[in-house]
């Protein structure tokens, strides 16, 4: 019994471990998309995060300089598409879609150019990366039974950026809801002629809401290199942007429900990877390709109307003219 | 043709005119929106401007509102020329506007929506406390109460138009700019606004009132400027001028504001509605239990402000959505919610339809006119015989119809989106009427119409009846349905709320009627 609980609480650290991308990712595009950007490019800035994060690492050696790089390239993604979407009024959709193609090539022709090793960097050495935290009094409160188990493994223990992913959730909960910017964000995605006419600029609103994504997407990609990973690997975002979004969707374009969304998108992914070839009882092998599909599966029947109703913000894909 | 023989604020005393505007200039690519415009109004008037749709008037509160950048030209707020590039810089120079579509947040409540733009500090905490104070000031000094938390999309109109009204003037704006403002009102919202208007004309606020209904001109404003085709064509006092002598500077020549009609001569009953019902998607009722009757020869008016089911009924009667319950019954044939029509049919039925939305159900814009000529008759004999349509033969049809219907210009091979808005309609209305239907169902058929196109459109409809056709016409504008309809059905929230025949109708009736409250409570 004692097994199943450590097993289960196994499943639960590595939930929080693969949500934690999804969680900064879902925030970035909550923010887009309040502001009325569709943000397809999530998965592109990610990626481009991801290797800036490890090729940093690998020269410098240093961490922090290599999540401040992977933000600036991020946020150099993330003005792109706001240029393209907002001073230029294009397509959204077709924007973030080029964006997501550029940046899976961009990154693998230059990591070939760099390190000659099939478009992944060299593995980093532990000191270039981040690496968990252990909390105090770990080893103090180890011997109790349950309790110490729960504090090593699922309360201490994560990769810093863990822990700053969930910060952000609150943080952006009280940003879009108490805050004057939160306040003309939510309006600018609903109806942005009122913003306009008071007297705010839409354009300027809308890229920062862009910009944000940027930073957010950046620091997730870093995370994935430099925090769960140990180098960049190509695809490595693998779909994790897109996943991230459908839990935008599934929380109702609201950063609480968007963070709840990641969490159980994660934890299916989690027990997928822990039920992998084992055998259940009743069902048989382990149906995991099916639990991969559920966070896609149960988003298309949140926005057929099955779960509730999804309203997205008014002007959602509409570019602003006067 | 310009005439200038009263600048209103220039005759006045030493104070500087609380805006002025000089010669004002504005180009969109090749049309010039704005030419030269000039006007002076004093501090404490409220101001008309009228033209027809297309004159620049809308151009014009733009450009003074910071939203279009004039091509050249000052405006001046108290003899001093103020640059305004921006909605902020008019706000600055205390300016407010009140858009003729709402800018507001629906899902926001009141308070949030009157804050926005102007919340005090980077928290919202402070500001909100502020903004209730604010609109406890505003409501009890110019009389017009509204719930803070309520959200925006749970109020009526007339309340969402009062917030509307108190985001433009909460910064202290001394001048407001509206346009078009009672378009969405019934009667009785409209009244109270006016009292609005000349609450805070009292408390020093100049007013500037942009509308195409001549009778709130002669109502509420001093003086009026006339503009026609982007220039100025005269200045008016209020006092000094009639409707008709606004009309014909707005046209351009003498026009009629009632059509000559006589008495009807009703025959047997074409349309029948009884006891009619649809839903929404969601179950809502969107129609409840409507009842009418329309004979040959007779035009049945439906009043009633936008969105109170007349759509809807459109649509029902056109095929176009199913009956839920009821029944209708258009000359012999009998419409349930078994046996079901489609538009197709209706045409066959000899029905005629004219779309309340010519852009979205009338035409197609991106087609040329002669084939606009012929849609929903394709299949018919207008197009020749067998599956090939005779090019020559739809060409010559729709020169016919232009020439009859003086659709301008009469080219065949003009895009839809390349004609005016009354020419749009009067191709729309000739393809109908050019049927010979018996039963003709009409949807807004002067909305966004110029006064000229008006009187015919009004004239040829008035002929059709005469020539016993039953016609069922739906507008917003009541002058519109008290002019040409023999009996008037009123319609509010879905139902119809009664149906009196025009010589007992009147204005104050309709209206009390159109905010849902029977003949019978109002007597």
């Amino acid at each position: 019994m004692s097994e199943f609980l450590f097993q289960a609480l196994l499943t639960l650290d590595g939930t929080v471990r693969v949500a934690t991308p999804l969680i900064l990712c879902a925030m970035a595009g909550m923010f887009s998309e309040r502001s009325g950007v569709i943000d397809i490019s999530l998965e592109g800035k990610l990626l481009v995060g991801a290797f800036v994060a490890a090729t940093i690492a690998y020269f410098t050696g240093s961490p922090w300089l290599a999540v401040f790089c992977a933000i600036g390239a991020s946020v150099l993604v993330a003005l792109i598409h706001g240029f393209a979407c907002i001073t230029h009024r294009g397509n959204q959709v077709v924007s973030g879609l080029a964006i997501n193609i550029l940046a899976a090539g961009v990154t693998v022709v230059v990591a070939i150019a760099l390190f000659r090793q099939g478009g992944q960097t060299p593995i980093l050495d532990r000191g270039d990366r981040f690496g968990p935290m252990e909390f105090w009094f770990v080893e103090t409160l180890d011997p109790i039974p349950m309790l110490g188990a729960v504090y090593r493994e699922f309360i201490s223990g994560h990769n810093p950026i863990t822990y700053l992913a969930l910060l952000v959730v609150p943080a952006s909960a009280y940003l879009l809801y108490r805050t004057r910017f939160g306040l003309r964000l939510r309006a600018v995605g609903e109806v942005p002629a009122a913003v306009d006419t008071a007297g705010v600029s839409v354009a300027w609103l809308r890229y920062r809401a862009v910009l944000l994504a940027g930073v957010l997407c950046g620091i997730a990609g870093a995370y994935l290199s430099i925090g769960q990973g140990a180098g960049f690997v190509p695809e490595m975002s693998a779909g994790k942007g897109y996943i991230a979004l459908a839990a935008v969707i599934f929380g109702k374009w609201r950063p609480v429900p968007a963070f709840l969304a990641c969490l159980m998108f994660g934890f299916l992914e989690a027990l997928s990877a822990r039920l992998q070839g084992i055998d259940l009882p009743l069902i048989g092998e382990a149906p995991t390709h099916l639990m991969l599909a559920l966070p896609y599966i149960m988003t298309v029947l949140l926005l057929a109307g099955f779960i509730g109703r999804a309203s997205p913000p008014a002007a959602i894909g509409v570019p602003y003219t006067k | 043709m310009v005439d200038h023989h009263t600048h209103p604020a220039s005759s006045g005393s030493g104070h500087p005119p609380a805006i002025e505007l000089r010669e004002i200039s504005k180009t969109f690519g090749t049309v010039r929106a704005n030419k030269a415009i000039s006007m002076a109004i004093g501090k404490g008037a409220i101001h008309g401007i009228v033209g027809e749709n297309g004159a620049g008037k809308s151009t014009l509160m733009n450009i003074l509102y910071g939203l279009h950048r004039a091509d050249s030209g000052d405006i001046l707020i108290d003899g001093q020329i103020t640059p305004i590039h921006s909605s902020a810089d008019a706000i600055r120079a205390g300016i407010g506007m009140v858009h003729q579509h709402f800018m507001l947040v629906p899902n926001f409540t009141v308070l949030e929506n009157v804050m926005l733009g102007s919340e005090g500090s980077p928290m919202l905490k402070p500001g909100v406390g502020e903004t209730r104070a604010l609109l406890k000031t505003l409501g009890e000094e110019f009389d017009m109460h509204v719930d803070p938390d309520a959200l925006i999309e749970d109020l009526p109109v007339g309340l969402q138009q009062r917030v509307e009204i108190i985001k433009a003037v909460k910064g202290g704006a001394r001048i407001l700019i509206l346009d078009e403002p009672t378009g969405v009102l019934t009667p009785g919202e409209a009244e109270s606004l006016f009292k609005i208007l000349r609450r805070m004309k009292q408390d020093g606020v100049t007013v500037i009132l942009i509308t195409h209904k001549l009778s709130e001109i002669m109502a509420i404003t001093d003086t009026v400027t006339v503009i026609r085709g982007g220039e100025v064509v005269g200045h008016r006092k209020t006092a000094d001028t009639n409707p008709e002598e606004l009309a014909e500077l707005m046209v351009g020549r003498k026009v009629l504001l009632r059509v000559d009609r006589g008495a009807a001569r009703p025959g047997a009953v074409l349309l029948e509605a009884d006891g009619l019902e649809c839903h929404a998607a969601d179950g809502r009722p969107l129609l409840h239990d409507i009842d009418f009757q329309i004979r040959a020869g007779e035009i049945l008016g439906i009043a009633g402000v936008a969105g109170n089911g007349q759509t809807e009924l459109l649509e029902v009667l056109s095929g176009l959505r199913p009956v839920d319950k009821g029944r209708l019954v258009v000359m012999n044939r009998t419409v349930t919610r078994q046996s079901r029509t489609d538009p197709e049919q209706m045409r066959q039925a000899h029905v005629g339809h004219i779309p309340e939305d010519r852009h979205r159900h009338g035409l197609v814009l991106a087609f040329e006119a002669r084939e606009n000529a012929v849609l929903g008759f394709h299949k018919s004999s207008v197009t020749g015989e067998g599956a090939l349509i005779d090019q020559q033969a739809m060409t010559a049809h729709c020169l016919d119809l232009m020439r009859e219907f003086d659709v301008r210009p009469p080219n065949p091979n003009l895009s839809g989106r390349n004609f005016s808005g009354g020419n749009q309609q009067k191709l729309v209305i000739a393809r109908e009427i050019d049927k010979r239907p018996r039963v003709l169902i009409v949807g807004q058929p002067t909305r966004g119409v110029d006064i000229g196109a008006i009187e015919f459109i009004h004239k040829q409809l008035i002929r059709l009846r005469d020539e016993g056709c039953a016609i069922l016409l739906v507008s917003v504008e009541l002058e519109e349905i008290l002019g040409l309809s023999d009996r008037i059905m009123v319609m509010n929230a879905g139902r119809q709320v009664g149906i009196v025949p025009c010589e007992e109708a009147d204005e104050q009736t309709l209206g009390l009627m159109m905010a849902g409250i029977r003949g019978s409570d109002a007597a």
